[in-house]
């Protein structure tokens, strides 16, 4: 690995060491949010997969009975019949946080009742089990957008930390500790050739004594 | 933001029914003017905007923009030809990029 060149000196070497410090520090909490990220993200997936078949069958049940409604209405009658809704959906959002990441929080603040919003005199009876298996497929279908958005903030995050701390393991921590055994063995080198000198004089000072 | 507005954009076969519980619905067919209504729809302070699976690879684009964001979310419903399993083709996407494999549907 190509280390980066510092300058072999007592103040650079404890620059270093503290940095290495702060590296040791970040990449251990980022390890620790990693593995916090990927539980619960593991229990949102499995969630998530659940609602989803859940709404999916629903909404199947749904759009079966559509069809044949429209098989027993004119175009224009089904038109009518669904042009005003009887009800608006109120959907409060909220910000939830999970580890500082915002995700959505929604609930829906409608009665659970179903109103239809024609008249039965003119439409079929499979329009009344469409609008029905729709409405009741509304709580699920919005707990399914809150639960994928979630995951899928969550898998982006998850892959963000995963590279930060592959990123400090692989590389800051190990660029840190070769340059600061580099600056060491500069410094000792530099001691020892200090002390050998000082020896060499000595000896040369203590010859022209006697 | 407290009160958020739900949408749905598909054709109208697939989601004229969403009209009757009170949802907006947004007719459209083509990708082109369907990203540009998310883009509308997500300035106009909609939480949650439903595509049809039809239209959800059309509108990559719209939707990428949005990925980051906690809102609007993007969800793929299917639509009266039924499912075709996006919804679960994007977790299993979601899983492997989080865990690096899938640990959700190998068995």
């Amino acid at each position: 690995m190509a280390a980066i060149q510092y300058k072999p000196t007592r103040m650079e070497l404890s620059n270093l060491k503290k940095r290495l410090k702060t590296a040791v520090r970040g990449h251990k909490m980022m390890k620790d949010k990693r593995d916090e990220l990927v539980r619960r993200f593991i229990v949102l997936a499995r969630k998530n997969k659940e609602l989803r078949e859940q709404t999916e069958a629903k909404m199947a049940a749904a759009m079966q009975n559509f069809v044949l409604a429209k098989a027993t209405m004119s175009n224009n009658e089904i038109e009518e019949a669904l042009l005003y809704p009887a009800r608006g959906i109120e959907v409060d959002a909220e910000k939830q946080t999970i580890l500082s990441i915002p995700v959505p929080k929604l609930s829906m603040s409608t009665s659970e009742e179903i109103v239809y919003p024609y008249g039965f005199s003119s439409t079929s009876a499979d329009l009344d089990g469409a609008v029905q298996a729709i409405a009741e497929a509304l709580p699920l279908m919005l707990e399914l957008a809150e639960v994928e958005k979630s995951t899928a903030r969550l898998a982006d995050e998850i892959e963000k930390t995963r590279r930060r701390v592959n990123a400090l393991e692989y590389v800051m921590i190990p660029q840190y500790t070769e340059a600061i055994r580099t600056i060491q063995m500069k410094l000792d080198e530099n001691e020892r050739g200090n002390l050998s000198r000082l020896m060499k004089t000595k000896e040369m000072l203590q010859a022209q004594a006697q | 933001m407290a009160k958020a507005k739900v949408a749905v954009i598909g054709d109208k076969d697939s989601v004229m029914l969403f009209k009757a519980v009170g949802i907006d619905v947004f007719y459209e067919t083509d990708g082109e003017k369907a990203n540009r209504q998310i883009k509308q729809l997500a300035r106009e302070g909609y939480g949650v905007i439903y595509l049809t699976e039809t239209l959800y690879p059309l509108c990559a684009d719209a939707i990428e923009t949005f990925q980051t964001e906690p809102y609007p979310a993007i969800i793929p419903i299917p639509d009266v030809h039924g499912s075709q399993g996006t919804g679960i083709r994007n977790l299993k996407g979601y899983v492997e990029t989080a865990v690096g494999v899938d640990i959700l549907f190998n068995t």
